[in-house]
């Protein structure tokens, strides 16, 4: 297994928003998503996953309601609300920004001046 | 969900969050299991990939934002737990607050009700009053009240702007129905009720159809007279009542509290059925006020315009008294005198006090923290940030605050009424002192800021750095900052004590002066009353002549008078007539004119008031209308007047008494008219004095309202009281006295003001001095305790009790003397002060600083020998084991 990396400041926020917007899903059900999308390489902290979603939740970025899931347990399921989808477009757009600069940066200083 | 609404539910988001932390468990156990894992195992990996439950839940908890809250909550707990726990600490500095903060929201709540609030009427910021102003000043100033033809043409002339009202002060017997009193009135005009906003018990106020001359009479009488006099009968309108001779017909009863410039009075009768001579006179007239409320969309520089433009209009039709004269308006702003300066002071003087159980109560919890280092040093060890540990020292002294500003304000409710009952004369507008909202957020500003200063020293002492040595030293030994701060709590408590001392003592010592001083009269059983005709003889001069014949001579047939005498202006009581005088026929311009008090008296007044003569002779019965004009004048004005040259037999011109010279037949002592205290002071001293008989008709019949009689007895003043009444009364039974005073009455109120500073003065530099010397005790024995082992080494290599005791007593001595200058720095500049706002004060002579200062460090040095002597009884071989 190669050596996980810290999630970038701020990062957990948006991949939880991103996956919530497939559809209502409880707090394990994303921590496995986060764990199979980012192939293992990404370490993230169960531990922290239950306050930023809490957190998001008190933002009015997530709403929650108790369902029960297949296997017919009562769990807590958090969807996007409006509020989140627009901050989720808005983030992913300044990510994406974020990583081209970076990715710009790197390359140069690869090739060296030109 | 807002914050409150999480807070409010946080036994449900607890009750979620502990199933979702059981559902996410269970369902990764479940996952691990299924790949073939123990369940036992599974479970355990589950645990560690979460993290540890309870800090998960920890952090969603922080998520929610209203931690802050609980741990405020939790903070007033522990605050409230450790009162508890030391009951003796808690109790010494509860009284000390609830002492400090009772006394500030006492004198805050005057302050409050008598200088701040608005007035009780409704809209008060839209009632102004008028004035008329001349451009040129006189020897009186250049403004003046309005001649009652003046206001009927602003009233009429800027309507539009606002509702323009009269009133002048009236009053008079009530004759019928009931026994006869003289009774306060107003005469006003009818739009007073509607400006002021008036409400009535039963009836109605006047018409304008009612306000004109030559209508019925009417009149709108108080709620006590109608108790009085009508039972309190609703039937009370419409029926007749006698005021003055005439019979009135009752059209309403005022709701009580009804007050115009502070005084209230018993009856109302319209302005405009006044006929007096002065009434219609623009030039010469007996004022009178007017008021107004600005209508809406009125503003007052609007009305001032206005008032402006009617002004001119006046002069050039009236250009004889209305020239140069113009009309001015400004908001109604209470009438409160010089209480404010007295009450400036109080709270001024309390809030040292204040400051002073906050110092002591600050030590008290800097004592408590030091002991507690270890604890805090505990705390920070186990994770506890800084701010955290400050917040709750705050928090607890908050708590501390506010306790103490509850029992404060329990006090002050308590303390509030007698206080004001307590004040010498009357304190203006004293019927709306009262504890409202607001002074209640002014005790809890207080406690709070109360709490905030005593409990910051302590709570910045929170430890960070030097941990470990904290722990290790533990509450073994007092670091230099600790004793410092200690110091400083102590040099404050004692300067500010220095500055209440040293000002009580120039309080007490002015009152000595004052009280010793020579009055002029003899005070010793001597009795002033107003006394009121019978309204039927006012109608002709010769009949109010022969009746004040008659009131003399029937007194003087009352057992116990010894002489009796009429007198226009009572000495140290209100009432004052200041007439210009010159000794050359040539006057000079108005306002140029040297200004002397007038008194008219009969023959006696000379022994009924014990004047010394000191020249000439005093008036007699020849001195009448017909013969020579004559005056007696006191002795400053013979100085000021003739340079102390013969005065007798000069003459003098004194145009508003004669048109021509009058003569001086004799001079007496000077009397301070304007009481002990404000008598040096008084810009008006010369006195003049002028037999009544000798008064012109003209005047007679206003002078016969104002006369008083003063009455020298052999027997105590008050015991001829009711023998004179009913030998006064009259055929008619309608004349009555009033404002019933002896003159060691009037001597002594006219020092209230001074008696009463004193006593409060005196009161806050006792407790400040209590307070001083407990804290001094406190922190003494404090530190004192942290240096026994100290203490033990020293009395092992040989000090004796008197060098450990010597030791202690050098320590608080420093304290005190650093106190003391710091203090009389202050105390000079608290000096001046009193000097510049208390009337008879004077610089303080270095015995006041000296008495004061040596009381101060004597106390201190009782407060701090008990400790000492307890240093010096410390065991060393104890002492040095616990070590």
């Amino acid at each position: 297994m190669a050596a996980k990396s810290d999630l970038p400041q701020g990062t957990l926020d948006l991949l939880i928003l991103k996956v919530a917007a497939l559809g209502p899903v409880h707090g394990y059900a994303i921590a496995q998503r986060l764990q199979q999308v980012s192939r293992d390489v990404v370490q993230v902290p169960q531990g922290s996953l239950y306050p930023a979603l809490h957190r998001l939740e008190y933002r009015g970025l997530l709403a929650a309601d108790w369902k029960e899931t297949e296997t017919g347990r009562e769990a807590k399921f958090y969807r996007l609300t409006r509020k989140g989808k627009a901050q989720l477009e808005t983030e992913a757009a300044s990510w994406q920004r974020l990583t081209e600069a970076v990715g710009l940066i790197l390359k140069m200083s690869e090739g060296g001046v030109e | 969900m807002s914050w409150w609404q999480r807070l409010w539910q946080r036994r449900h988001l607890e009750e979620q969050l502990e199933r979702e932390m059981r559902f996410h468990l269970d369902q990764h156990t479940a996952d691990l299991a299924a790949r073939g894992l123990e369940p036992e195992e599974a479970r355990r990996q589950a645990r560690l990939a979460l993290g540890g439950p309870e800090q998960v839940k920890e952090e969603c908890r922080d998520a929610r934002g209203t931690r802050w809250l609980e741990d405020l909550a939790q903070d007033v707990r522990y605050g409230v737990r450790a009162l508890r726990q030391r009951p003796g600490f808690a109790a010494v500095a509860l009284s000390t607050l609830a002492l400090g903060i009772g006394a500030t929201t006492v004198m805050f709540t005057v302050v409050h009700s008598v200088l701040l609030k608005p007035l009780q009427y409704p809209q008060p910021d839209q009632l102004i009053t008028l004035h008329e102003e001349t451009k040129k000043p006189t020897e009186y100033g250049n403004r003046w009240a309005f001649a009652y033809p003046n206001f009927l043409d602003c009233r009429n002339q800027s309507r539009s702007l606002a509702l323009l009202a009269a009133w002048r002060i009236g009053g008079g017997t009530v004759s019928a129905p009931g026994q006869a009193e003289y009774v306060d009135g107003f005469e006003v005009s009818s739009e007073l009720f509607s400006v002021l906003g008036a409400t009535f018990l039963t009836g109605r106020a006047f018409v304008p159809e009612e306000d004109r001359p030559g209508a019925a009479p009417v009149a709108v009488i108080s709620h006590r007279l109608w108790q009085h006099h009508f039972g309190g009968s609703l039937g009370a309108v419409g029926m007749p009542l006698v005021f003055d001779g005439r019979t009135y017909t009752v059209v309403g009863v005022a709701s009580d509290g009804l007050r115009l410039w502070g005084d209230a009075a018993d009856i109302f009768t319209p302005i405009g059925q006044d006929t007096g001579p002065f009434m219609q006179n623009r030039k010469a007239h007996a004022g009178i006020n007017v008021l107004a409320r600005l209508r809406p969309g009125g503003t007052l520089a609007a009305e001032q315009a206005q008032l402006a433009v009617i002004g001119r209009r006046l002069a050039a039709q009236y250009p004889e008294s209305n020239e140069d004269r113009s009309f001015i308006a400004e908001s109604l702003r209470p009438d409160v005198g010089d209480v404010r300066n007295t009450l400036w002071l109080l709270l001024g003087a309390v809030s040292l006090v204040l400051l002073i159980a906050c110092a002591n109560v600050a030590s008290l919890l800097l004592a408590r923290a030091v002991s507690r280092e270890r604890e805090l040093a505990l705390r920070v060890a186990l994770g506890a940030g800084r701010g955290r540990l400050v917040r709750q020292g705050l928090t607890e002294s908050g708590v501390l605050g506010l306790l103490g500003g509850a029992l404060g304000v329990l006090l002050a409710a308590i303390g509030i009424r007698p206080f004001v009952a307590f004040w010498p004369g009357s304190l203006p507008r004293a019927e709306e002192v009262s504890l409202d909202g607001q002074v209640l957020l002014f005790a809890m500003a207080a406690s709070l800021v109360s709490g905030l200063l005593f409990g910051l020293a302590p709570a910045l002492r929170a430890p960070v750095h030097q941990l470990e040595q904290a722990l290790r030293a533990g509450a073994r030994t007092v670091g230099g900052s600790a004793r410092r701060l200690h110091g400083a709590f102590v040099v404050s408590e004692i300067a500010l004590a220095v500055v209440l001392l040293v000002s009580a003592g120039m309080l007490g010592r002015t009152l000595l002066r004052l009280s010793s001083l020579d009055p002029g009269v003899n005070v010793r059983n001597v009795l002033v009353t107003r006394v009121a005709l019978s309204p039927a003889t006012l109608a002709n001069n010769s009949r109010i002549r022969a009746a004040w014949q008659e009131v003399l001579d029937r007194a003087r047939g009352v057992p116990g008078v010894q002489s009796i005498a009429m007198v226009d202006t009572v000495p140290m009581r209100e009432g004052i007539n200041e007439l210009g005088f010159w000794t050359a026929p040539a006057l000079p311009a108005a306002g140029q004119m040297p200004l002397a008090l007038a008194t008219s008296v009969t023959p006696d007044y000379l022994n009924a008031m014990g004047l010394p003569l000191r020249e000439g002779r005093f008036f007699d019965e020849q001195d009448r209308l017909g013969s020579e004009l004559v005056v007696v004048i006191d002795e400053v004005m013979a100085q000021h007047a003739f340079g102390g040259r013969e005065a007798v037999g000069k003459r003098l011109w004194i145009p508003a008494m004669a048109p021509g010279p009058v003569r001086v037949v004799g001079v007496v002592g000077h009397v301070r008219h304007w009481g002990l205290a404000g008598d040096d002071q008084a810009q008006v001293r010369d006195q003049v004095y002028y037999p009544f008989a000798q008064l012109p008709d003209s005047l007679l019949r206003r002078w016969s309202e104002l006369m008083s009689v003063a009455v020298r007895t052999s027997v105590a003043p008050f015991g001829v009281v009711e023998p004179l009444r009913r030998e006064v009364r009259g055929a008619a039974g309608d004349q009555v006295l009033y404002q019933v005073r002896t003159m060691e009455q009037l001597a002594s109120a006219s020092l209230g003001r001074q008696r009463f500073l004193l006593l409060l003065f005196g009161i806050f530099a006792g407790l400040a001095l209590l307070l001083a010397c407990i804290g001094i005790y406190g922190v003494l024995a404090y530190l004192n305790s942290r240096r026994v082992p100290e203490i033990g080494v020293r009395m092992a290599l040989g000090a004796t009790a008197p060098d450990v005791i010597r030791l202690v007593l050098r320590q608080s001595l420093g304290l005190t003397l650093a106190g003391i200058s710091a203090g009389g720095v202050g105390a000079f500049g608290a000096g001046r002060l009193l000097e510049r706002l208390v009337t008879g004060v004077r610089a303080a002579e270095p015995s006041t600083y000296a008495v004061m200062i040596l009381v101060l460090a004597v106390a201190a040095l009782c407060a701090s020998y008990l400790p000492a002597r307890r240093a010096s009884r410390i065991d060393p071989m104890k002492a040095l084991r616990q070590e």
